[in-house]
């Protein structure tokens, strides 16, 4: 199983979800660079934080038509499976890989620090590895992170389980005083439909090892590998049959 | 023949606008009690080259569809004129 991580000009966590994957995770890792169209055979997709084309116009909206976008939404339409972290949530919205947008944060600040989720759906790829009500600790660092859509939109996310994260208290309670940056109904992520897409945030990479404060963002990462490896087992299962 | 379009982009309404909200309490920070709100947005001046006006008209509303604007948060206006 391989791991991708795209470089946008401007991503500033690549280096941060590569060596939480290779070094801490153990997994085979490779960088893919935006201008290209080759996925140089991954089976799961980073889009990291970070600043993409400087984040002019609006954060994601340029690197939404790099090259390699095209290559990924072919990827998600033949199973692949594609995580975007900040920024790259932001370039996911964009792209109309999720629904949705990020407007500046409610304080009008930047924020950087740990914040609580609590996993709103343990039934995914993403949160194979997780408990439905469990309260993971990752930190959160951006200025564009006030997720907003429609409310009936955001009925609909809902009744389809596809709201993964919400920010909390640390018992899990989901509460406005949780919240940093004003997102509709707390949210702190989501996936697509099928379930192939996940977009967040907070920073998984950044709570990957004991040094940092939390372990937490392991199970992200590790869920999805575990996932993939499911998968696996079962379609050898049924060839064997 | 050469034109050119000039864009606003703002924010839905509805859509909290933190940057109209500090403005606006700077403004009154600075006396200007009259003032009720502050609206920000994005202004953008395009120079194109194209046959007719209504070319370029649906030139630009399609790079405003594609690009300017995110249609989840954002609506935009815009004219058209003949650049010399």
């Amino acid at each position: 199983m391989r791991f991708g991580v795209v470089v946008f000009p401007g991503s500033n966590c690549d280096y941060d979800c590569f060596y939480a994957l290779r070094d801490v995770l153990k997994q085979d890792v490779v960088f893919l660079w935006h201008g290209d169209s080759d996925l140089q055979g991954c089976d799961y997709v980073v889009l990291p934080g970070g600043f993409s084309y400087g984040d002019y116009l609006r954060a994601g909206a340029i690197a939404r038509f790099s090259p390699i976008m095209e290559a990924i939404r072919d990827f998600v339409s033949q199973g692949g499976i594609v995580v975007g972290i900040c920024n790259g949530f932001q370039i996911l919205l964009e792209s109309g890989l999720l629904r949705g947008a990020l407007l500046p944060n409610r304080n009008g600040r930047f924020i950087c620090r740990y914040v609580h989720l609590r996993v709103e759906n343990a039934n995914t790829p993403f949160t194979y590895l997780c408990t439905p009500g469990e309260v993971l600790r990752v930190p959160v660092a951006h200025y564009q992170g006030n997720f907003f859509l429609p409310q009936e939109e955001l009925k609909r996310l809902e009744e389809r389980g596809q709201i993964l994260f919400r920010y909390c208290g640390p018992s899990g309670e989901v509460d406005e005083r949780y919240n940093p940056n004003g997102s509709v109904g707390n949210v702190a992520g989501i996936a697509s439909s099928d379930f192939r897409v996940m977009g967040m945030m907070p920073h998984p990479e950044r709570a990957c090892e004991e040094l940092l404060g939390s372990t937490d963002g392991r199970k992200i990462f590790l869920s999805i590998a575990a996932w993939l490896e499911e998968r696996a087992k079962c379609r050898l299962q049924t060839l064997r049959e | 023949m050469k034109y050119c379009g000039k864009v606003v982009v703002t924010l839905k309404p509805g859509v909290f606008d933190p940057q109209g909200t500090t403005i606006r309490n700077a403004l009154h920070a600075l006396a200007y009690r009259e003032v009720e709100e502050v609206e920000t947005g994005k202004y953008f001046k395009i120079i194109l080259e194209a046959a007719t006006k209504e070319e370029a008209k649906e030139r630009i509303q399609r790079m405003c569809d594609q690009l300017l604007a995110n249609p989840v948060i954002e609506q935009y206006t815009f004219e058209v004129e003949e650049y010399r």
